[in-house]
């Protein structure tokens, strides 16, 4: 565990509910400079409210939320991107009928004067941060191109270089890899281990182990709104961490040793599910 | 995909739509030379098409959010009922036009605030607002129409309507500015940037920081605003008011719209599109019969003409 002078967002004992539904229950989560978490979970464990609340979608009902060690009052999307927070969502949040460089500077034009934008320097920088960031060379690709022409792994490339373009201290990553082929999976995950070499932090959220564990540098196991296990990958390898999941998958805890996927005749079925 | 795309592919529409519009008069020219060899005729086209065609470039920007405005044509008759009793209160165009256009802006607001703090969709609440403003224009007006010949001693007047050298209409002057400002605003300033977003995906834009809500709520307003001014200059152009004004627009504007390449699905479309859609549309009515058919070819030529031409859009759109 990072030390406080070290982390980068710290989250405190953060309570959310829906009507009378608990979401998330007293859940402590940091987040250390150039640290990539991946964070883990079964639908409904709270992954996504957890991930809302720190974007500043939802106000938590408890807790307190800091960002460099400062506590952070009336916190809200914007500011979230004003920190320096930025999120590559499940869908992309993409325009599919626009260009590439339309995509990139959307909500964030460079404008020149009276609001009208300066799109001679938003093509010329996407040119840029199409080599320098998402290592397009490849010819059938311009800054032109429609966003519907390009593969999956293509439009979450786009998506994670606007994140990294505007300077953003913590990517948070929600199913970067659902529906991506094998190699478009790659593509994303090289593009992960990019964002840690350029020394920034990320929030790696997915149902799928075999993707986050080789590029995390620890994971959080969330169920039904607590943080019920932590591991810093040096500490666990990827058979025990499956077991692990196994376990609170099962019995909602890592208390019980009963329970194992070898143990049990579903077991290995339900690994089956977490394979890429 | 190609790096480098050729003229035709990256304003393929566009080049489409003057495909149409050349086809159209080059049959009509066929048809009836004595009648398109003559500059008259054109003349009648730019009196008669900036009325719908103001109309169709302001719901473009509508479609491309992703809605439908079906109330303008009342919000035209009632801003045209409103210029006509401040008139003659105050026997003054300028203050007519201005309460005139207020009332305009307020309609379009009213649409938008509806629409977007009631989350209700935009086709049914103005199918409601249509009736609603058309009502009260005929409530108000009693179901009279009213003289505006005396607004013709303004200097304003050919201002509006007036002959540019005897023969050329000023409202046509109108529909080219009005054309020019919305596609530079549509495709050089950010709140065109927004409004093509708003259109292709709501979420992604908001989420990106775009302010769906206002953006929604100026598309409408500008709407409204549009309509006003359309009115006026119809009713201008008559010096009469009559209460049914407007009703006759519905189709036409919507029809110049499609025909100009902005699909119902928003996110897409150009002013470039809309404005030869509305000129085309123009010359149908008065090309069929100058081509010696009856008034009625003019609907099943105006249904042929649209279907063939959106769905040759759509066929293209899939190839591209």
């Amino acid at each position: 565990m990072a030390e406080p002078s070290e982390v980068l967002v710290k989250m405190s004992n953060i309570c959310k509910s829906f009507g009378h539904v608990e979401v998330l229950r007293n859940v402590n989560f940091e987040i250390g400079y150039n640290e990539v978490v991946g964070l883990l979970g079964d639908n409904g464990a709270g992954k996504s409210t957890l991930i809302k609340t720190l974007t500043g979608v939802h106000h938590p009902d408890r807790g307190e939320i800091y960002w460099k060690g400062i506590k952070l009052e009336d916190y809200s999307v914007a500011k979230a991107r004003d920190l320096g927070i930025e999120t590559v969502f499940q869908e992309r949040a993409l325009c599919e009928q626009h260009t590439i460089w339309r995509n990139i500077f959307m909500g964030r034009e460079i404008i020149k004067v009276g609001g009208f934008i300066d799109t001679q320097k938003e093509r010329e920088e996407t040119e840029k941060i199409m080599k320098e960031l998402m290592g397009f060379t490849s010819s059938a690709l311009s800054v032109d191109s429609e966003v519907r022409d390009l593969s999956g792994g293509e439009k979450q490339g786009v998506a994670i270089a606007r994140a990294l373009h505007f300077q953003a201290d913590l990517i948070i990553l929600d199913e970067p890899t659902t529906g991506l082929s094998l190699s478009e999976t790659q593509k994303v995950l090289s593009f992960v281990e990019d964002i840690k070499r350029k020394g920034k932090s990320a929030i790696f959220i997915t149902h799928n182990i075999y993707h986050v564990y080789p590029v995390a540098d620890r994971i959080v196991i969330l169920d039904r709104g607590r943080v019920v296990g932590e591991f810093e990958k040096s500490e666990i390898s990827l058979e025990e961490l499956v077991n692990k999941l196994y376990l609170v998958a099962q019995t909602g805890s890592l208390n019980n040793q009963g329970a194992t996927p070898s143990s049990s005749g579903s077991g290995k079925d339900d690994l089956q599910s977490l394979m890429p | 995909m190609k790096k480098e795309q050729g003229i035709f592919s990256q304003h393929q529409l566009q080049i489409s739509v003057l495909l149409v519009f050349f086809g159209v008069l080059v049959l009509f020219i066929i048809g009836s030379p004595q009648t398109f060899l003559s500059g008259n005729i054109y003349y009648a086209f730019m009196s008669n098409i900036p009325f719908f065609g103001i109309l169709a470039l302001s719901l473009t920007l509508v479609v491309i959010c992703g809605d439908m405005d079906l109330s303008f044509p009342s919000i035209m008759g009632f801003a045209g009922y409103i210029f006509t009793t401040a008139f003659h209160a105050t026997q003054s165009v300028g203050l007519a036009l201005l309460f005139s256009l207020l009332v305009g802006l307020g309609a379009g607001l009213m649409n938008g605030l509806i629409i977007v703090k009631l989350r209700l969709p935009s086709l049914v609440v103005t199918i409601g607002t249509q009736f609603f403003w058309a009502g009260a224009t005929q409530v108000l007006s009693g179901g009279l129409g009213k003289t505006l010949v005396p607004t013709k001693a303004s200097s304003l007047y050919p201002l509006f309507v007036g002959r540019i050298g005897g023969k050329l209409p000023a409202q046509m002057i109108w529909m080219v500015v009005i054309a020019f400002v919305l596609w530079l605003v549509l495709n050089h300033h950010r709140f065109g940037a927004h409004v093509y977003f708003t259109g292709d995906n709501p979420h992604s834009a908001r989420v990106m920081g775009v302010n769906v809500d206002r953006v929604r709520m100026l598309i409408f307003t500008q709407m409204g605003v549009f309509a006003a001014f359309a009115g006026i200059l119809a009713s201008l152009e008559v010096v009469y008011f009559w209460p049914t004004l407007g009703q006759g627009y519905l189709l036409k504007t919507m029809a110049a719209v499609f025909l100009g390449g902005t699909p119902v699905t928003g996110g897409v479309g150009t002013i470039f599109g809309t404005f030869m859609g509305a000129i085309i549309i123009g010359m149908l009515e008065a090309g069929i019969i100058a081509m010696g058919m009856t008034g009625f070819w003019t609907q099943l030529v105006y249904g042929l003409i649209i279907v063939v031409s959106v769905a040759m859009y759509s066929i293209m759109g899939r190839r591209k």
